[in-house]
């Protein structure tokens, strides 16, 4: 027997296909199901598919299905080929200085497959060969060291797991409501298991002069990414990873090492990580200067805003999962801050005036996505969905208005304000802003 | 511990060694209880602070070798500006040669490439202009952020000259130096950037303080939507392949 006879066995036997002629010609459809989009892939499968739901036996009960290592590194379903990272081509001039999207509104739980966590380079996405990456430590240090990806596999290690969000997640909206879309407003956070070697031990191993008070570090990627952080943050929570969701780290999201700094706004974690220098000033980097600050009204600017205030957002219904028509339904979504853990989540569906406090789900973990969900029965009537973050410093999410208020509209970064789902009678949802 | 200072409990860097047995962190109680449970097995250590070069792995970095990547300049004194200079005429001719084509002849930027001139004084304004003129609080940063990331393509590639050329080339474009300016380790750092003193370094948020309140928060009357993304046809399609949106 050939060694591939059972892989060029036909997956569905031709007499299935006979007893049921949907089945070819849904194949013949998929490519044209993919494009309208799995809304309407779902519909169209059910309404094509009845042949295989009961009372009949499906064509799949009845064949024999691919072996063992026909994929040998899996892959989701064909039928899930909408949920994909997405950008918005209008906003930058090419995507190799960009961002993606994670599809948040098809993810559950709190980990981000890696495949789909959010992108932002500035340089493009380089292909590092770990065999060559070096990281160097040095500056005020007693033992300047370069380190092999073998060196740092050996250091004691941990895994944590935590969000990192992009702090111009949800920037578009300052102003107005711009973008209908959970992907697009929110999708710029992303949650992993992450495992590396804390920075407080490489910055053992090197030993840090006692004037030392700020840490510089840089990536290996065209931009040469560099940012300054406080020693006491780096000595703190901040992690070198090497593995993120239990395998290596994806290019994406800077193989073959990266920082991870808990709980601040994604810039400063720094991606495809050669280089930590340890001063006593900042640098004033473009990356913290002309780019990651923040303008106020009366033009004076906020520099090194890093933490990542608490912010929360209903994940369904949303206008990418619209309501089919009155009934009760699971309100589902996500919490997060970058000062510890999540205390509560409040949910509204009548625009703010009353409130509920949801159920948070395990784990709750510091710095890591949280997940909450209500209960509700939806009328069919008009609704304005909101839901409000309490972490456990006790700070409130705040509104879009109490936010333009303090900042302006220019600002760009750290819009952690209340998001507002409008639900029409027809079950469609609609991002708005509400004064 | 290794750094005096009041981050951590103080203790002395050579005493670490002596005290490490009976400073416990969170983490280190696993390596503690082994500890115990095999009292005289020389097999697990504590994983505890240690002095430098305690786990031994790795080389130490040579001169040569920080020479090679040590590219960093700090903004507010130029710190690590390399030897070599730049004068405005010349910056005019690579910036036609390697910059213009994305950034316009004069700064002013091709399609949604960035804008390296003008916005001056437009900070308060309702659509403010942000460039290198307009918002870059120091000078020695534009030195590092061409070096290090520019041009665009093939960063990182130019010779130290050239990258002076093009700061000073690219501060005279928004009227900071004069036409006769010479960008150097020394004259790079005392170029005062018009907006240098408009930035605050320390973070003041929390700066909403809102209550949770839990019912009757509002006049239903007072709910208006002020914004709706409905119609606005800005958003790209979120099924099927990806979407090409160009803007209208
Ligand atoms: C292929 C197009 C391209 C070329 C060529 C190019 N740049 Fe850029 N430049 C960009 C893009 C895109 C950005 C924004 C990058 C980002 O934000 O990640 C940028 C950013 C900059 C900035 C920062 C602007 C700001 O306000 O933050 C400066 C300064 C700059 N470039 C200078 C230069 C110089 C000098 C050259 C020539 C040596 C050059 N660029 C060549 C595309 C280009």
């Amino acid at each position: 027997m050939p060694p591939n006879f059972w892989r060029n066995l036909p997956v569905l036997s031709t007499s299935a296909i006979r007893r049921n002629p949907a089945l070819a010609r849904r194949s013949f459809l998929g490519l044209g199901a993919a494009l309208t989009g799995s809304l309407a892939l779902g519909r169209a499968a059910n309404a094509e598919t009845s042949g295989a739901s009961p009372p009949a036996d499906a064509p799949w009960s009845q064949s024999l299905g691919a072996g063992v290592v026909d994929r040998p590194y899996g892959k989701p379903a064909d039928t899930e080929a909408s949920v994909i990272r997405r950008n918005v081509p209008w906003l930058t001039a090419g995507t190799e200085s960009s961002i993606s999207f994670s599809p948040l509104q098809d993810l559950n739980g709190i980990i981000t497959p890696n495949g789909l966590f959010f992108e932002r380079y500035h340089a493009g996405r380089p292909d590092v060969d770990p065999a060559q990456h070096r990281l160097m430590i040095h500056g005020l240090v007693e033992r300047p060291l370069v380190l092999t990806m073998k060196d740092i596999l050996r250091f004691p290690s941990v895994s944590r797991i935590h969000f990192i969000e992009c702090p111009a997640n949800g920037g578009m909206e300052w102003r107005a409501a711009q973008l209908n879309s959970l992907q697009f407003n929110h999708g710029m956070i992303s949650c992993a298991e992450w495992t590396g070697v804390k920075l407080s031990t490489l910055l053992e191993e090197v030993g840090l002069k006692k004037e030392a008070e700020w840490v510089m570090v840089e990536g290996a990627d065209g931009a040469h990414m560099n940012r300054s952080l406080p020693l006491e943050k780096c000595l703190d929570d901040c992690l070198i990873v090497y593995a993120q969701n239990g395998e290596a780290l994806r290019p994406e999201q800077g193989y073959p090492l990266r920082l991870v700094v808990p709980g601040w706004e994604g810039n400063v974690s720094v991606k495809w990580l050669r280089r930590i220098k340890i001063g006593d000033k900042p640098w004033y980097s473009r990356e913290e200067t002309s780019k990651y600050t923040d303008l106020m009204p009366d033009g004076t600017s906020r520099g090194f805003t890093w933490l990542i205030d608490a912010k929360s957002v209903i994940t369904f219904p949303c206008p990418e999962k619209p309501l089919s028509g009155p009934g009760l339904y699971e309100i589902r979504g996500l919490a997060w801050t970058g000062n510890g853990k999540v205390k509560g989540v409040h949910v509204s569906v009548d625009g703010g005036i009353n409130w509920q406090t949801a159920q948070l789900h395990e784990p709750v973990l510091s710095k890591a996505l949280t997940r909450f969900s209500i209960p509700w029965r939806w009328d069919g009537k008009p609704a304005l969905l909101e839901s409000r973050v309490i972490d456990e410093t006790g700070y409130v999410q705040p509104t879009i208005t109490d936010l333009r208020k303090q900042r302006g509209t220019n600002s760009v970064y750290h819009n952690n304000s209340i998001q507002t789902w409008q639900v029409k009678p027809d079950g469609s949802v609609f991002d708005v802003q509400i004064g | 511990m290794f750094r005096s200072g009041n981050l951590f409990p103080v203790i002395a860097r050579n005493e670490v060694t002596k005290q490490s047995r009976f400073r416990l962190r969170p983490l280190d109680c696993f390596a503690a209880l082994a500890m115990t449970t095999a009292v005289g097995l020389p097999a697990i250590l504590p994983a505890i602070a240690a002095e430098p070069g305690h786990f031994g792995y790795g080389t130490v970095a040579t001169p040569e070798q920080i020479a090679g990547w040590d590219i960093d300049v700090r903004g507010e004194d130029g710190a690590g500006l390399p030897a070599g200079s730049g004068s405005v005429s010349k910056g005019e001719s690579v910036f036609a040669d390697q910059c213009a084509a994305c950034h316009g002849t004069f700064g002013e930027g091709e399609g949604r490439f960035p804008k390296l001139a003008g916005g001056d004084g437009t900070l308060k304004d309702d659509r403010p202009e942000l460039t290198v003129g307009s918002y870059w609080p120091y000078a020695p940063t534009l030195f590092d952020y061409i070096n290090r990331a520019m041009p665009m393509p093939t960063p990182h590639t130019l010779s130290a000259d050239d990258v002076y050329a093009l700061t000073a080339y690219i501060l005279n474009l928004n009227n900071i130096v004069p036409n006769e300016f010479v960008a150097d380790r020394t004259s790079l750092p005392k170029v005062k950037m018009p907006n240098r003193d408009n930035f605050v370094w320390k973070d003041p948020r929390p700066d909403t303080a809102a209550r949770p309140c839990m019912s009757a928060c509002a006049n239903p009357a007072d709910i208006k939507i002020m914004s709706t993304a409905e119609g606005k046809d800005l958003t790209p399609r979120t099924t099927g392949p990806l979407d090409t949106m160009q803007p209208k």
